[in-house]
């Protein structure tokens, strides 16, 4: 695998309608050298990993604001698992207090990224994460 | 059970690992394209291009819907989409987009939509495509919709795959004009304006009618009067396309488009020219094959310094590029009648 072949879902779930971090991060994957595959505001879960499934994605990236992360993210990683997925590396970015990060980890999300993370951060841990998969 | 397996028995996922196999053109992928091939050659392959923002994507959207619910009473059928954008030139990454407008289409497990990068190699667009489609096809899609950004040759490659090609534009822009430019009308088997909503509709329309009557001048004339026309096949010219509008937002005049689909799909099988395309598709497939292959493996068995040598006399004009060919073809023959300096 090369760079160029790692493939990213960006996913907006919840109900905020803000997309502009998502799509900033996307932007800077494209630039990295990656396919990004971007499915736009209101995902559900089930959506989300519709899309990863059928793009065969290696990394999902969730942008949430909404504060709604305690339900999404354990339903996506749940649907991940149950279709397969498991190996796919979930990141989450937005506004996450830090006392929900433990939890968010423990439920294997690899990264998560607030307010005001560089780019360039996520990028590395990205090629890290997809070249390197934890021991399972 | 193997991927190959997997797939023929429904595998979802199986079948997204294996796209990317074969998008990755991985030994794997080739492998398992080899076995597929014999359930392939049922799908009928539908290409969407035009300008970036035509709404092409909200047309594919429709378009996959009307063709899961018919309203004529027809059965339903699986529709696979495979959504082209292009790679960035700079860094190689690509952002595909496609599905935000797609979104209407999540959770019914008999559509399958697939982004994908053109990845920049020019003419490799159109065999990835290819290779990508074959898949779906022996995965049990009968539809392929398969969009593209409007932008010259690769369009014009992917059109030769596809059976259908129904290019979009819209009111404004003059993209008509760029459209026309890319000789991308030519291509169409159906044309639609979208968009229709927005003021300009008539003009747009207007001009792409008097494109096809430069196009195909049989339009107006039917029949009998058809004349001289005898170096054309007369199925090729019984095909007019038709112009229709469309709200790709709205849903409006969809049912219409693909009517027109399903009429282009029967005029093909029943004047042959399905079997005809697919006569000419398969033969230049293979004949580009033979020639990558044999120019592949023949260049490896060429000796290095000879090349080189050969080259160099080249490189400073004692030799045309043709006697430079010739030499080492002439080099090479002599070596397959006499083995023993071969390695
Ligand atoms: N008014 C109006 N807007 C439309 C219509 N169809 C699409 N749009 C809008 O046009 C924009 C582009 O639509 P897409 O479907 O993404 O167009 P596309 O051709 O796939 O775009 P690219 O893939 O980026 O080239 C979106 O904002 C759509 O909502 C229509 O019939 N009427
Ligand atoms: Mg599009």
């Amino acid at each position: 695998m090369t760079e160029q072949n790692i493939r990213v879902l960006i996913a907006k779930p919840g109900l905020d309608g803000h997309d502009r971090g998502a799509k900033v991060i996307a932007r800077a994957l494209r630039d990295a050298g990656m396919e990004v595959i971007y499915t736009g505001l209101r995902q559900t879960p089930e959506m989300i990993a519709e899309a990863a499934l059928q793009e065969d994605v290696d990394a999902v990236g969730l942008s949430i604001l909404s504060g709604a992360h305690m339900s999404l993210v354990p339903r996506v990683m749940e649907l991940l698992r149950a279709q397969g997925q498991e190996d796919v590396c979930v990141f989450v970015g937005g506004i996450i207090p830090e006392r929900d990060i433990p939890a968010l980890k423990e439920l294997g999300v690899r990264a998560v990224y607030g307010p005001g993370t560089s780019t360039a951060q996520v990028v590395e841990d990205l090629k890290q994460a997809v070249f390197c998969p934890p021991a399972a | 059970m193997g991927l190959v397996e997997q797939v023929l028995a429904g595998d979802r996922l199986a079948l997204a690992r294996l796209l990317t196999q074969i998008e990755n053109d991985t030994p794997e992928g080739r492998e398992a394209l080899d076995r597929l091939f014999a359930f392939t050659g049922r799908a009928h392959l539908v290409g969407v291009t035009g300008s970036p923002g035509t709404g092409k994507s909200s047309l594919v959207n429709q378009l996959a819907r009307a063709f899961r619910q018919p309203e004529d009473g027809s059965d339903p059928v699986r529709v696979a989409i495979l959504a082209v954008d292009p790679s960035s030139p700079f860094s190689g990454g690509a952002l595909l987009g496609d599905r935000v407008r797609m979104r209407d289409l999540s959770g019914d497990p008999d559509v399958f939509i697939r982004s994908m990068a053109s990845r920049g190699a020019l003419g490799g667009l159109a065999r990835a495509t290819a290779a990508l489609s074959q898949a779906l096809d022996a995965a049990g899609y009968p539809l392929i919709l398969i969009e593209t950004v409007g932008a010259g040759q690769s369009e014009v490659d992917i059109a030769r795959l596809a059976h259908t090609t129904i290019v979009v534009e819209s009111p404004g822009m003059g993209d008509d004009i760029q459209a026309i430019k890319a000789g991308i009308l030519e291509i169409a088997d159906i044309l639609v304006v979208n968009k229709a909503d927005r003021p300009g509709v008539e003009n747009t329309e207007r001009a792409l009618r008097a494109m096809l009557d430069l196009g195909h001048p049989a339009a107006h004339k039917h029949g009998p009067s058809l004349g001289a026309g005898e170096a054309e096949p007369a199925a090729e010219q019984g095909w007019v396309p038709p112009v229709l509008r469309a709200v790709s937002t709205r849903g409006e005049g969809v049912a219409e488009i693909a009517a027109a689909i399903r009429r282009h799909g029967e005029y093909l099988r029943s004047s042959g020219l399905w079997q005809q395309r697919e006569k000419l598709r398969l033969e230049s497939e293979l004949d580009a094959l033979l020639r990558d292959l044999l120019a592949r493996r023949w260049r490896a068995g060429l000796d290095e310094d000879l090349y080189r040598q050969t080259f160099d006399g080249l490189l400073q004009r004692q030799i045309s590029p043709l006697q430079a060919a010739e030499t080492l073809l002439r080099q090479a023959e002599r070596e397959t009648s006499n083995p023993t300096r071969a390695s």
